[in-house]
């Protein structure tokens, strides 16, 4: 399992990314989110994060997650960023 | 003689403004614009209520006028385009009569004919004489052409132009003639000069946006009507800017000798005039401060009333005699249906304006627009509300392609030989569809929040509350 | 057909997802300039996903890493590797052994990631004074160098003097560039043109690259794509000529015949060479021979 041990966060504010707060939480995972197409994509951007994460062997974190209108593949990098930033075992 | 006034109170007291009356404004001061503002505010003081307000285009500026339907001093809006502002209020139900939108073209028709009567017409003008002769090509506040205000002037029952420039009698050079108003007010200010007119409109420096217009000059150039004689017209964004810029070098490069630019007027346009690419320019509108010079200085650049520019009911008009528009879109289906009055939300953020009446004039209407916006894809099944009919759409240009009409096959073929990557509009869906994943339909409120009235005054389709949440 | 190739900055997600819609035939993600230090991380994986995920149109796909005197480039190879990009272009490339070290890694993760050799190339960028003195056996250091990339900005920062649109300073550095990459039988790739407003200038200045012998042109800005394509495209003319070639080549089989001459002159394995590729660019661009009436 991977561990969430500080804060950190990733992409920005800019059209078409999306910037991804992780903090640590020792209760299961936390999310919440603001898009500018949360109707139209808001379920498909909650299941790439909870993906991610799973794939990164996170299974405890808080997450902030603001969307200007960004691509799947986009969100997963940024998601996958904070995660490697907030992450135990990096510089 | 005079018919000044000492003061706006005076003006709106001496109107005879009763309850359910129709007040009108035109929108050449657009952001800048103090005049609507300043005169609902006296009628309110007045005590008058249930007013229809009947103003060409509203403006963010404008967002008093919520405070005046919540107080009952205003129950029914006629407009051409409402801002995104005013529009999230009405979408989420704060009117209940439907507002009412029309074209450029139709609102004069429908006040000549007697559809849409206006009692009280207030027309801001940047210069005006005490006896009402008025203009808009000088002044502090000048904003060039007057185009939208002729209608109101020539059939409201009473007429009062509002100036911040009162020059002696006789005005040279006037727009509207002193026969038709009532009386005249001269106030500190009609607007902001800032938001009056940009400095200068740009070109979009966006790479995307850039590739647009550049497949858009293209498009012209291989459509079979670039030649002699071409007449054009395109809007004020950034993309299709640029898409005029291209042209230009195009046509010079050719030695095309255009006939006329219409619009809605950028010095991009003017430029193109003044490098011998057109002979004239036909203005009911002006944009920025060149246009405005260029309309006060150039005898080739004349201003046309809304009626002479695109009325559905008069014997014809300018836009019947329209080559080639470049148009915007927010939605537009795999029917070429185009949505322009609200986002992708369902939220009321634009209007025709000039839309439905250029394209339906026009030999080759085309839309200019990125294969997707934040997301979401331009091309859905079908619009969230039908602004112009599919049937008086030619070409959808995107980064990814661009789309012709099925029923225009011979630019299809022209396109094609051309080397330009023609592709299928479903194609062209599915493509952006890959992109950002599909998007769940929108969830539509229950309230009809406002009626689009086609260009032969039927309704073309209604627009719906956006629900809570949304 | 790589007439064209267009940076895009690394860690901007809307121009990542556009570049494949920008005409270029090549587009560059660049992990290295566009990108700040405290961002490298963020970029290689953001670049990664989008050759991953995104259709980018038949595009060319290649990407600057960092270059090998940082600690950023081993972690660029190897998030960007296993997606297998055509050419790893890598700035500052001043000898024969930087080549040979950028080499050992990649074809390290080749060999990890089960792919060929070469599966994926080298293009040097060819950047400091240093570079272009060793521009020959930079070239010809390994069989990964698929071609040469002259970069002016830091060149002419590196021998003191302006980087001008007229280009006096480089001309120097692009002969010797060409020279270098022909003799190692190699392509080679001319620097961005520095002017993003001047449409007259980057015809020019393409024209001049095309005039000196280089395989085509880099550009940072979409709005030159257009005019270096077209200057990189063979005309017509340079198209019938290449059927002719084939066309003799053809009856010179048939006939038994060892060498030909066409309009006087020997046909020789360059000029085939240079015909078969012609013929190859003109088909892609949908083009073919024009009937001789």
């Amino acid at each position: 399992m991977t561990k969430i041990i500080r804060s950190a966060s990733a992409g920005t504010l800019e059209s078409n990314d999306v910037f991804v707060e992780i903090e640590p939480w020792d209760q299961g995972l936390r999310l919440t989110l603001e898009s500018v197409v949360k109707q139209q994509f808001g379920d498909a951007i909650e299941r790439s994060v909870r993906e991610t994460l799973a794939q990164c062997g996170v299974e405890q974190a808080k997450l902030n997650v603001v969307d200007q209108g960004a691509l799947d593949c986009v969100l997963r990098a940024r998601v996958e960023t904070a995660v490697a930033r907030g992450r135990e075992g990096q510089a | 003689m005079s018919k000044l006034v000492s003061s706006l109170r005076e003006a709106v007291a001496l109107a005879g403004l009763r309850d359910g009356m129709t007040v009108s404004f035109h929108h050449h001061l657009r952001n800048g614009d103090y005049v609507l503002n300043m005169v609902m505010e006296e009628i309110a003081r007045l005590g008058v209520k249930d007013l229809t307000v009947n103003a060409s285009s509203l403006f963010d500026t404008h967002a008093p006028l919520a405070d005046h339907i919540r107080n009952g001093v205003v129950t029914a809006i006629q407009t051409d385009y409402m801002a995104a502002g005013l529009g999230k209020e009405i979408s989420r139900g704060l009117m209940a009569k439907p507002v009412q939108f029309r074209t450029h073209g139709g609102r004069p028709s429908a006040i000549a004919d007697g559809t849409t009567p206006i009692d009280v017409a207030f027309i801001a003008a940047p210069s005006a004489d005490p006896m009402g002769n008025c203009t808009g090509k000088f002044g502090k506040s000048a904003c060039g052409s007057l185009g939208y205000a002729f209608p109101d002037a020539m059939y409201a029952k009473k007429v009062i132009v509002i100036t911040d420039n009162l020059v002696p009698y006789p005005l040279q050079d006037w727009s509207i003639p002193e026969i038709y108003v009532d009386c005249v007010v001269q106030v500190e200010a009609i607007g902001d000069p800032k938001g009056i007119v940009s400095g200068t409109t740009r070109i979009t420096r966006d790479p995307v946006g850039l590739v647009m217009a550049s497949y858009a000059a293209k498009v012209i150039e291989h459509s079979g009507l670039l030649q002699d004689g071409f007449s054009f017209q395109t809007g004020a964004g950034g993309a299709s800017l640029a898409a005029a810029g291209f042209l230009k070098d195009i046509m010079l490069a050719k030695n095309i000798q255009g006939s006329f630019g219409l619009g809605g007027i950028t010095g991009y346009m003017v430029d193109m005039l003044q490098a011998g690419c057109f002979q004239s320019l036909l203005d009911v509108q002006c944009f920025d401060l060149k246009a405005v010079e260029s309309i006060r200085t150039d005898p080739r650049h004349q201003e046309i009333s809304a009626l002479h520019y695109a009325s559905p009911s008069m014997r014809s008009a300018v836009v019947d005699s329209l080559d080639v528009v470049i148009l915007g879109a927010t939605e537009i289906d795999t029917d070429f249906n185009v949505n322009v009055h609200t986002d992708s939300n369902g939220y009321i953020m634009g209007g025709s304006g000039g839309h439905s009446d250029t394209a339906a004039g026009a030999k080759l209407a085309m839309i200019i627009a990125p294969m997707s916006r934040a997301r979401l894809p331009i091309v859905t099944d079908h619009v969230t509300c039908v602004s112009t009919p599919g049937k008086d759409i030619d070409v959808l240009v995107t980064q990814g392609g661009i789309a012709v009409n099925p029923k225009n096959a011979g630019l299809a073929a022209r396109l094609k030989d051309a080397g330009l990557p023609v592709i299928g509009i479903h194609d062209l869906k599915a493509k952006a569809e890959a992109m950002t994943g599909a998007p769940k339909p929108l969830r539509k409120g229950d309230r009809v929040v406002a009626e689009v009235v086609s260009r032969d005054g039927g309704i073309l389709d209604q627009i719906y509350s956006v629900p809570e949440g949304q | 057909m790589r007439r064209s190739m267009l940076f895009l900055p690394g860690n901007t997600p809307r121009m990542l997802i556009n570049g494949a819609f920008l005409g270029a035939d090549a587009i560059i993600f660049d992990l290295e300039d566009a990108v700040a230090p405290a961002e490298k991380d963020a970029a290689r994986i953001l670049v990664r996903n989008t050759m991953r995920y995104m259709d980018l149109g038949g595009c060319e796909v290649i990407v600057r890493i960092n270059s090998i005197d940082t600690a950023f480039w081993k972690a660029d190879l190897e998030q960007i590797l296993p997606e297998k990009p055509n050419l790893i272009l890598l700035p500052k490339t001043g000898s024969a052994a930087d080549v040979r070290e950028a080499d050992a890694c990649i074809t390290e993760l080749e060999d990890r990631l089960g792919l060929a050799r070469n599966t994926v190339r080298l293009m040097p960028l060819i950047e400091t004074a240093l570079g272009v003195e060793n521009a020959y056996a930079i070239a010809s250091a390994c069989s990964r160098v698929a071609a040469l990339f002259l970069g002016a900005e830091d060149l002419t920062a590196d021998l003191r003097c302006q980087r001008t649109k007229a280009g006096r300073e480089i001309e120097y550095a692009r002969t010797r560039l060409v020279t270098a990459a022909r003799a190692a039988g190699v392509d080679v790739y001319d620097t961005p043109f520095t002017d993003v407003n001047d449409d007259e200038g980057i015809e020019a200045d393409a024209a001049l690259a095309k005039a000196l012998g280089f395989t085509g042109k880099a550009s940072i800005s979409p709005r030159h794509v257009e005019a270096i394509n077209r200057v990189f495209s063979p005309t017509q003319k340079e198209i019938d000529y290449a059927y002719e070639v084939m066309e003799a080549i053809r009856v010179a089989k048939e006939q038994g015949k060892g060498a030909i001459a066409l309009y006087g002159k020997m046909i020789d394995a360059p000029i085939v060479a240079r015909a078969e590729q012609t013929i190859a660019a003109a088909k892609e661009m949908g083009l073919g021979r024009e009937e001789q009436v």
